[in-house]
């Protein structure tokens, strides 16, 4: 009996780590689609969705109930596996990057003996990881290029030539800057000198710039347009305009199948505020944090906790603003932009960073 | 964890992770929807992938989704959609097709039970956690000390097929309208 709880706490732990998480992230991007709403109807004059609760928030359940109880449509000669994989295969894309995500420091003051069956023995510290990948940032890259296939493969099997021009049009635009995107992080990952994520956080800590965004300010600007690009968003959203293509490769898919696209979305805009914050901003590294608490103490991983999710939401803030402010690139003015500038000034910021950091190692 | 615990669970992962491999050949081979062929592909290399975490090789399991699934298999799936593959026929009049094949099917047969003895007699090494072949750190120095001419050759090779690829399929252009113009004129014998 106490060999079976010795083995299967483990499992346990991690999936009570993968619960807390998910809930979190799916918490944070139903009010992000509320958030969305308001914000955009400030900047617009006008205030969003206020009806179905003090200021709207129990908005996002509401909007979860119509999605469920819509028609659910589907085309005639589409490929039907496909066409029901292809919302699959976005979102799950879209939430595996959870697990790598660091929320904060591992909190090492607490003493976990006083746990039964002798579980609390050698353990140190309680990592606020999920798992602790020796390639996190390649993990989350290649991730999201799967989920390319999500938005290929729903034009496709819409059986619709709108459909398909969007579908074929998103996937061509996330490529392309998938590639711009690579290459900004390459600066960070060379001055880190891991690709681990926490271990990105911690050379951050010990670097004199404190912030990652000071050295590579060139590959931050790059990351971030490139990330527009990448998660469909104003001003790179023809795919999705419905002046030009309906709805783009999501025009043929309604209820939950469209709630799950529509999710997808919002969860790649977390992940890329994410990836944003973790390279660029620290993480949850608050400069001189670790004078006001002691450090892997529950009080300062507490508060680098929220400084973290504080940081997203800046960053989530900064996509509801853009998209209220810019008009949208033509396709072929995206692709140039994409190919002839922001991938030379990528590679380009490689250059620079390889030589500074070749000349004041030696 | 105990290490029999351990490899107890090491040994379920690769077999639920290669019968997900072998499960996505089969379908790969067995459909005649090319779009259904190339996303069981997909599904092949993420099984792959997961096969390579369980030797500890996470760079080449990270390299092998970001690369071979997100990149090529996009553009594989890109070419079937837009060439708009029509499913295959199935062949009715080649009989003798179907005895080859089983022939074949026999002789792979064989070999995959030599292979299953082979494996039973070899020794079983078990891979540590900590082997240092499979981190970055030690792929990137090889890469740039002891490899570093194949490195580069592959590089070329990779433009060269880039730039085969481009020259091979673009259009010959239209003449321009004023060349056109021209040669109708002269051929009329008319001035402008």
């Amino acid at each position: 009996m106490e060999g079976v709880i010795k083995t299967a706490f483990p499992f346990i732990v991690l999936s009570v780590g993968i619960l807390l998480a998910f809930q979190g992230v799916l918490m944070m991007v139903a009010y992000t689609v509320l958030a969305e709403r308001k914000v955009l109807g400030w900047i617009q004059g006008r205030i969003g969705p206020n009806r179905v609760g003090p200021w709207g928030v129990l908005q996002p359940f509401a909007d979860l109930l119509k999605f469920i109880f819509k028609e659910d449509l589907v085309p005639d000669k589409s490929t039907k596996f496909i066409y029901f994989l292809a919302p699959m295969v976005a979102l799950i894309a879209a939430l595996m990057p959870i697990v790598v995500y660091p929320f904060g420091p591992a909190i090492t003051s607490v003493d976990w003996t006083f746990l039964p069956f002798g579980l609390g023995e050698g353990i140190k510290e309680l990592p606020m990881t999920i798992a602790r990948i020796d390639v996190g940032v390649l993990f989350v890259l290649g991730i999201t290029s799967v989920g390319v296939y999500g938005i290929a493969l729903a034009g496709w099997s819409s059986n619709n030539k709108y459909s398909l021009m969007g579908g074929l049009r998103s996937s061509a635009q996330m490529i392309s800057y998938e590639l711009a995107m690579g290459a900004s992080v390459i600066g960070v990952v060379m001055l880190a000198g891991t690709l681990d994520l926490n271990g990105i956080i911690y050379a951050q800590q010990q670097s004199p710039f404190r912030w990652y965004i000071i050295p590579q300010f060139v590959g931050f600007i790059v990351f971030l347009i490139a990330a527009f690009a990448e998660t469909n968003r104003v001003p790179f959203d023809l795919p999705e305009a419905e002046t030009e293509l309906v709805a783009g490769f999501h025009t043929e898919y309604s209820a939950l199948k469209f709630a799950l696209f529509f999710m997808a979305e919002y969860v790649n805009m977390f992940t890329v505020s994410v990836m944003c914050t973790v390279l660029f901003l620290g993480g949850w590294y608050v400069p001189g944090l670790s004078h006001l608490f002691e450090v892997g103490s529950i009080p300062y991983a507490l508060v680098s906790h929220v400084a973290f999710i504080g940081k997203i939401c800046a960053f989530l803030f900064f996509y509801i603003w853009v998209r209220g402010t810019l008009p949208r690139f033509r396709f072929d003015q995206l692709m140039n932009f994409g190919w002839k500038f922001l991938l030379p000034v990528a590679i380009a910021n490689v250059i620079v960073t390889i030589v500074v950091v070749y000349f004041l190692n030696s | 964890m105990l290490t029999a615990e351990s490899s107890m669970v090491g040994n379920a992962l690769f077999f639920v992770f290669a019968g997900l491999a072998i499960a996505c050949a089969i379908s790969m081979v067995y459909h005649r929807n090319p779009l259904y062929s190339a996303v069981s592909l997909v599904g092949v290399f993420i099984a792959l992938s997961c096969i390579y975490v369980t030797l500890a090789a996470p760079f080449i399991a990270a390299v092998q989704i970001l690369i071979y699934a997100g990149a090529i298999m996009v553009l594989v799936v890109f070419v079937i959609m837009l060439l708009n593959l029509d499913e295959d026929k199935p062949l009715t009049r080649l009989r003798y097709l179907y005895a080859i094949g089983a022939g074949l099917g026999v002789i792979l047969l064989a070999q995959t039970f030599f292979i299953f003895y082979a494996v039973m007699r070899a020794p079983n090494i078990p891979v540590a956690e900590d082997q240092t072949a499979g981190r970055t750190i030690d792929i990137g120095r090889a890469m740039y000390s002891e490899y570093l001419l194949p490195v580069e050759i592959v590089g070329v090779l990779l433009m060269m097929a880039v730039i085969g690829g481009v020259i091979l399929s673009r259009k010959l252009t239209q003449p321009q309208l004023e060349l056109v113009v021209d040669n109708e004129m002269e051929r009329r014998g008319e001035d402008h």
